[in-house]
């Protein structure tokens, strides 16, 4: 019993050690990790939503700055939860301090959570700063804040634990970054950031819909603005769906040390 | 209380390289133990095992009694480890490094403060707390995962080759540093290419090679047995039975054919004087290869395994 809670105080310390060492990282390279987004961001909303926006005029019935900054936000919350992961756990593998954690009593699924946690933060914080920036040329208030909260941080989760299951696999530094260019970057293109599906043909509707992040952005639209091409309860499915057997095939990755136990 | 306990421990890699061949090794509670062995003989693969970075293909091991495929966490809070790697976040700050570790073992944060000055004091490495890793020489990067492996008081501390590669006067203070631990309760096992290191800190010593523990045993016991030389001698006569010369040890090989075991301090002349006594004479002799011996001249020259011809 005595023996048992003992277990949990270490185990909560050995938690709150990770994620504040990812945290302390993530905010000590900040011009490696929040800048970038902040940046490619403006250039986004000055570009698609000012210059090129006003020519397009509306969709779904808002003006398309409106329209496209939801989008932008979790465009830049997916890839930052991702690249946090892979590239502190990938890091880690790669000069091998993993150890310090693998020789620990820290189970696995705690390495799990902190780096996920990590990822999580890092998401936010960067998602945070470009609805900031988005303020700046646009009117956002959210029509459901429960569902803007929820789908952005389960979003987070998702691409957290997809990071660190790249990174679990990578072998070597284009390993990391391989996904990000060839899946993940053509299904946050693809998945309406940009547009609403109703634009699209019959066929590629259809074919639009197998892509998870189109239900992830525009259930967050929907938070945001009230509108989406999708319904919202399929979102959440599809999101709870990937978040249970990604992190059960992470999880048992970890376990059996794929990738960092000879 | 034993501090290790190893039964049938294999260990085959994916390339189908069999690195351990089943070995068994027991470590008493507070023995200051050398594991001794030339270059790939399996020492790495050995610790990686105990410390669950390499995964066992056959065998168990007991850490102060938990098995690690059992009570896993149990075993894993007994450990410390100083790897033969350098495995440190060389962008993060020795101080944190340090404290870092204690978190992952669940130690609270004052506690592993603390507990990080004591070390880095010890380890004289106190005054470079804030600078990176990265910025610190090889033998204080050495000394820093010492500390690092330090920070939950365990009662085992396993160093893989500690000093290999640190200058001769780090050496001997590190040497200090770990003879006051282990004095102080730690049971210590320490892998090393250096044959004076081992006599020097070591009470007990389990030599390894080619994946095979081949001695184990006190240290004295083992200088005694390097210093024996094996002979070979062929007698003008045929024996029903060994002849009884007191102080040697002898076996026959064949009916004309004795081996004879001789402190290399105690020459031959009398052994030849002790069996002409007896009415046999020698018609040939050879001095046969020691294995033992062999092992620790090759340790010294640090050849690999490999470069030996077969004995
Ligand atoms: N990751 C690995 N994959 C395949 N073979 C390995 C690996 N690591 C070590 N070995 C082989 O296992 C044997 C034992 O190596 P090791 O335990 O490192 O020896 P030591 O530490 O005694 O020098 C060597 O032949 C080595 O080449
Ligand atoms: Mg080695």
């Amino acid at each position: 019993m005595t023996e048992n809670r003992g277990r949990v105080r270490q185990n909560i310390t050995a938690l709150w050690t990770l994620v504040t060492k990812e945290y302390i990282r993530i905010v000590r390279i900040w011009i490696q990790t929040l800048v970038p987004p902040a940046i490619t961001m403006s250039l986004y909303f000055v570009i698609f939503g000012n210059l090129i926006g006003r020519r397009i005029g509306e969709m779904d019935g808002f003006g398309y700055m409106q329209f496209i900054a939801p989008g932008l936000i979790m465009m830049s919350v997916i890839t930052n939860a991702y690249g946090n992961v892979v590239s502190s756990f990938f890091g880690a593998k790669f000069a091998r301090h993993i150890e310090e954690m693998l020789v620990s009593p820290m189970p696995a699924s705690l390495i799990l959570l902190g780096h996920v946690a990590g990822g999580v933060i890092r998401g936010l914080l960067v998602g945070l700063l470009v609805t900031l920036i988005a303020l700046f040329f646009t009117d956002l208030r959210p029509e459901h804040p429960f569902v803007t909260i929820s789908v952005v941080f389960l979003t987070a989760v998702v691409f957290a634990l997809a990071g660190l299951i790249n990174a679990i696999f990578a072998r070597k530094f284009d390993d990391i970054s391989i996904i990000p260019t060839f899946v993940l970057t053509p299904l946050t293109y693809l998945g309406g950031v940009f547009y609403s599906i109703s634009l699209l043909p019959d066929f590629w509707q259809r074919v639009s819909l197998a892509n998870p992040v189109l239900y992830m952005v525009n259930a967050f639209r929907y938070g945001i603005l009230g509108v989406s091409d999708i319904p919202i309860d399929y979102a959440y499915l599809i999101i709870g769906v990937f978040i249970v057997s990604l992190y059960s095939f992470a999880l048992l990755l970890l376990k059996r040390g794929v990738g960092i136990r000879e | 209380m034993r501090a290790l306990q190893i039964r049938g421990l294999t260990k085959v890699y994916d390339n189908g390289m069999q690195a351990l061949k089943g070995i068994d090794l027991d470590v008493e509670e507070g023995e200051f133990c050398a594991l001794l062995g030339p270059n790939g003989a399996g020492k790495t693969t050995t610790i990686g095992i105990l410390t669950s970075l390499v995964n066992k293909t056959a065998g168990s091991v007991q850490i102060f009694g938990h098995d690690i495929d059992r009570d896993l966490t149990l075993a894993k809070s007994c450990l410390g480890l100083v790897p033969q790697e350098i495995n440190l976040n060389l962008f993060e700050k020795v101080f944190n490094i340090v404290v870092t570790q204690g978190g992952y073992y669940g130690i609270p944060h004052h506690l592993a403060m603390e507990r990080a000055e004591k070390y880095l004091t010890q380890l004289q490495l106190w005054d470079r707390r804030d600078e990176v890793a990265r910025s610190l020489s090889g033998g204080m990067k050495r000394r820093l995962m010492i500390a690092r492996a330090l920070v939950h008081e365990p009662r085992l501390l396993i160093l893989d080759e500690p000093t290999a590669g640190v200058d001769i006067e780090i050496r001997r203070s590190m040497w200090s540093f770990l003879r006051q631990i282990n004095a102080e309760g730690t049971t210590i096992i320490l892998t090393t290419h250096y044959l004076e290191e081992a006599e020097n800190l070591c009470r007990h010593v389990a030599i390894i090679d080619e994946g095979t523990i081949i001695e184990n045993d006190r240290m004295s016991r083992v200088l005694r047995k390097l210093s024996v030389e094996t002979l070979v001698l062929n007698l003008d006569r045929d024996l029903q039975e060994p002849p009884r010369l007191p102080g040697y040890e002898i076996r026959m090989v064949d009916s004309s054919t004795i081996e004879v075991d001789v402190q290399s301090n105690r020459g031959i002349n009398e052994l030849f004087a002790d069996l002409t006594r007896q009415d046999l004479r020698v018609v040939s002799m050879r001095n046969k290869a020691n294995r033992l011996e062999e092992l620790f001249l090759n340790i010294v020259d640090n050849k690999p395994a490999a470069s030996r011809g077969a004995s």
